[in-house]
């Protein structure tokens, strides 16, 4: 009798999207304005040649591609872990207003002045922005909360950090703040340097720990919150887990990189059918699927307009959405 | 061996109890049907005894952490639920989590009690199945099966038969016996009486949240009781295969406002 083992295609999509998550840093690296050829950009990563070169790999060229990476896998496993805990494949990481506020903090400090203290005060006001409103939303929906509570109450937190950034753009000072506070807002990579891959990777890897660690209580959740809390399964520690992670990930995501959309909603829903519909498989696949994908887009935003500065949570949100719309024509008979 | 002791189990939704005071064992062998009319406390009583509501006075279930619960009881609940697009034996293998460690594949002997509870089900060629895209009836089965892969002393379903043909309710029955006569112990709510008569070993009434009868059937199905809790006008017909039920007609005693719950 054919027999499947569990854990054999599991194999195969991680040997896949690893071949392109590694293929699209790589390329991420030496894709740019200033031609580098391969041994020579290897070569400067680890400090020596050309000392422009150097400087080049090292100081612009690493930070952007692995901020791109980070941010990726951060969306992508908030993404899949949101879906899985509510059961719903319309849920994405933002959700919970963790984006939003973090945001929100990232325009205050760009209006206040604030950003221009040191380098990292924007990150950092942004971080301190998500935490609040990871406490915000515990304080409100309670640790024993329904699913239904936290959602509602993450969107009204997001729509409160909304009107408040919308608030600070009204007051900007001149105009010049208000386009580098908008151009912010769209979402880039472009222009970081390694103290911010340094300041949002301990948050992060706390957030991935907490979130790919939920793999066996989400499984259980396919089968509704009683079935799931029968099988064993502790759904308060659950929730404060997801929510944590959660805020880490994607509150420092935000906080690098600004509003980076879509990618927490359509990564897990394309690996969905790879990962046979296993939420533990699809944690892990859509961290790597989410990595590859925003990589992608950076590149996107190099390769056709080199010269106008795309940004790029404007780039991911034009491939997502299409991309989103024909994922919904294409399953609308079984969501129907 | 007793599998589950109730001691004046209450619970609350605010301050009214939906289960009021209720005291039971359920003991290795048995298949115990528990009936009442709608609303009179039954998924209550076995989300309480599980400890998936806040309960007062004692269940031997709740007391446990709950891995360790789970090692002891599978829990079958009404609302039938399969979240995403699954292979069937991938859903079936989900009884299986109480046992696996973190980020542990199915071990052999997860995979053969899987197995076993796939051909109990009669799912053998449904393995590979999507089981969100099966029928409403199907589907029953597949989490029927989940629950026995969890390979649990005890079993607790929740109207485990309804929505389900007569032939898939009268082989879920059968399976609920045969599981009893094994050793293990089953405690399902029921709505069919005739079925709950034939199948099960003994019957427990609730009625308004209390424990109102429990025992064999005959001593519980009689024209009397079928008035009293259900509010039906019925036959109960001997027959060589067991007790067959038929109700004729609804009472109307039991219209006027009741205040006997808070008592």
């Amino acid at each position: 009798m054919l027999k499947t083992r569990a854990g054999d295609g599991a194999v195969k999509l991680f040997g896949a999207l690893m071949v392109l998550t590694v293929a699209m840093f790589t390329a991420s690296l030496f894709v740019g304005y200033a031609a580098i050829s391969l041994p020579d950009g290897l070569a400067a990563l680890f400090g020596s040649g050309d000392p422009l070169i150097v400087t080049v790999m090292q100081e612009i060229r690493l930070p952007r591609t692995l901020l791109a990476a980070m941010v990726g896998l951060s969306l992508g496993l908030a993404g899949a872990a949101m879906q899985g805990f509510l059961r719903n494949p319309l849920a994405e990481p933002g959700l919970i207003g963790v984006s939003g506020s973090a945001a929100l903090g990232a325009v205050i400090a760009l209006q206040t002045g604030f950003a221009s203290a040191f380098l990292l005060a924007l990150p950092v006001s942004a971080l301190v922005f998500a935490a609040g409103a990871v406490g915000l939303i515990l304080l409100l929906a309670g640790p024993r909360g329904s699913s239904l509570t936290l959602i509602l109450t993450g969107i009204a937190v997001s729509a409160f950090a909304a009107a408040l950034t919308s608030l600070a753009l009204n007051l900007s000072p001149n105009p010049y703040a208000a386009s580098e506070i908008v151009f912010w807002l769209m979402g880039s990579v472009a222009d970081r340097a390694m103290t911010h891959v340094w300041l949002a990777l301990p948050v992060m890897a706390l957030g991935w720990l907490a979130l790919i660690t939920l793999g066996h209580g989400l499984d259980a959740l396919t089968l509704g919150e009683d079935a799931a809390e029968a099988l064993g399964v502790s759904l308060s520690s659950l929730r404060l887990q997801l929510l944590l992670g959660t805020a880490a990930a994607v509150g420092a995501a935000t906080a690098v990189a600004g509003a980076v959309g879509f990618v927490g909603l359509v990564v897990p829903h394309i690996l969905r059918r790879f990962a046979e519909g296993r939420p533990s498989t699809l944690l892990w696949a859509s961290a790597l699927g989410g990595a590859a994908m925003v990589l992608a887009a950076d590149l996107a935003v190099r390769v056709i307009l080199p010269d106008r500065d795309l940004k790029l949570g404007v780039v991911m949100a034009l491939i997502g959405a299409p991309l989103f719309l024909h994922l919904i024509y294409k399953t609308r008979r079984e969501i129907a | 061996m007793t599998f589950l002791t109730l001691d004046s189990l209450t619970v609350r939704r605010g301050a009214c109890p939906v289960v009021d005071q209720a005291s039971l064992t359920i003991a290795e062998g048995e298949c115990v049907g528990l009936i009442g009319p709608n609303g009179a406390g039954k998924t209550s009583l076995l989300r309480g005894a599980l400890g998936l509501l806040p309960i007062e006075g004692q269940s031997s279930l709740a007391d446990l952490p709950p891995r360790h619960r789970a090692a002891q009881a599978a829990w079958l609940p009404q609302k039938r639920e399969i979240a995403w697009p699954m292979s069937v034996e991938r859903v079936v293998a989900l009884g299986r989590l109480p046992y696996l460690a973190r980020g542990a594949t199915l071990s052999a002997q997860d995979q053969s009690a899987v197995d076993a509870a796939l051909h109990r089900m009669g799912l053998d060629g449904f393995r590979q199945r999507i089981a969100t895209q099966l029928s409403g009836g199907e589907q029953a089965r597949v989490l029927i099966a989940r629950t026995l892969a969890q390979d649990t002393p005890l079993l607790l379903a929740d109207e485990p038969i309804a929505g389900l043909d007569p032939a898939a309710q009268i082989a879920t029955l059968d399976v609920f016996r045969s599981l009893a006569g094994e050793g293990r112990a089953v405690l399902t709510s029921l709505h069919d009486l005739s079925l709950a008569a034939r199948y099960c070993t003994r019957l427990i009434v609730m009625h308004q949240g209390r424990v109102v009868a429990d025992g064999p059937r005959d001593d519980i199905l009689t024209k009397e009781m079928l008035a009293d809790v259900f509010d039906l006008r019925a036959e109960v017909l001997d027959t060589a295969e067991g007790p067959i039920v038929q109700p004729l007609g609804v009472l109307h005693a039991s219209t006027a406002p009741q205040t006997g719950a808070h008592g």
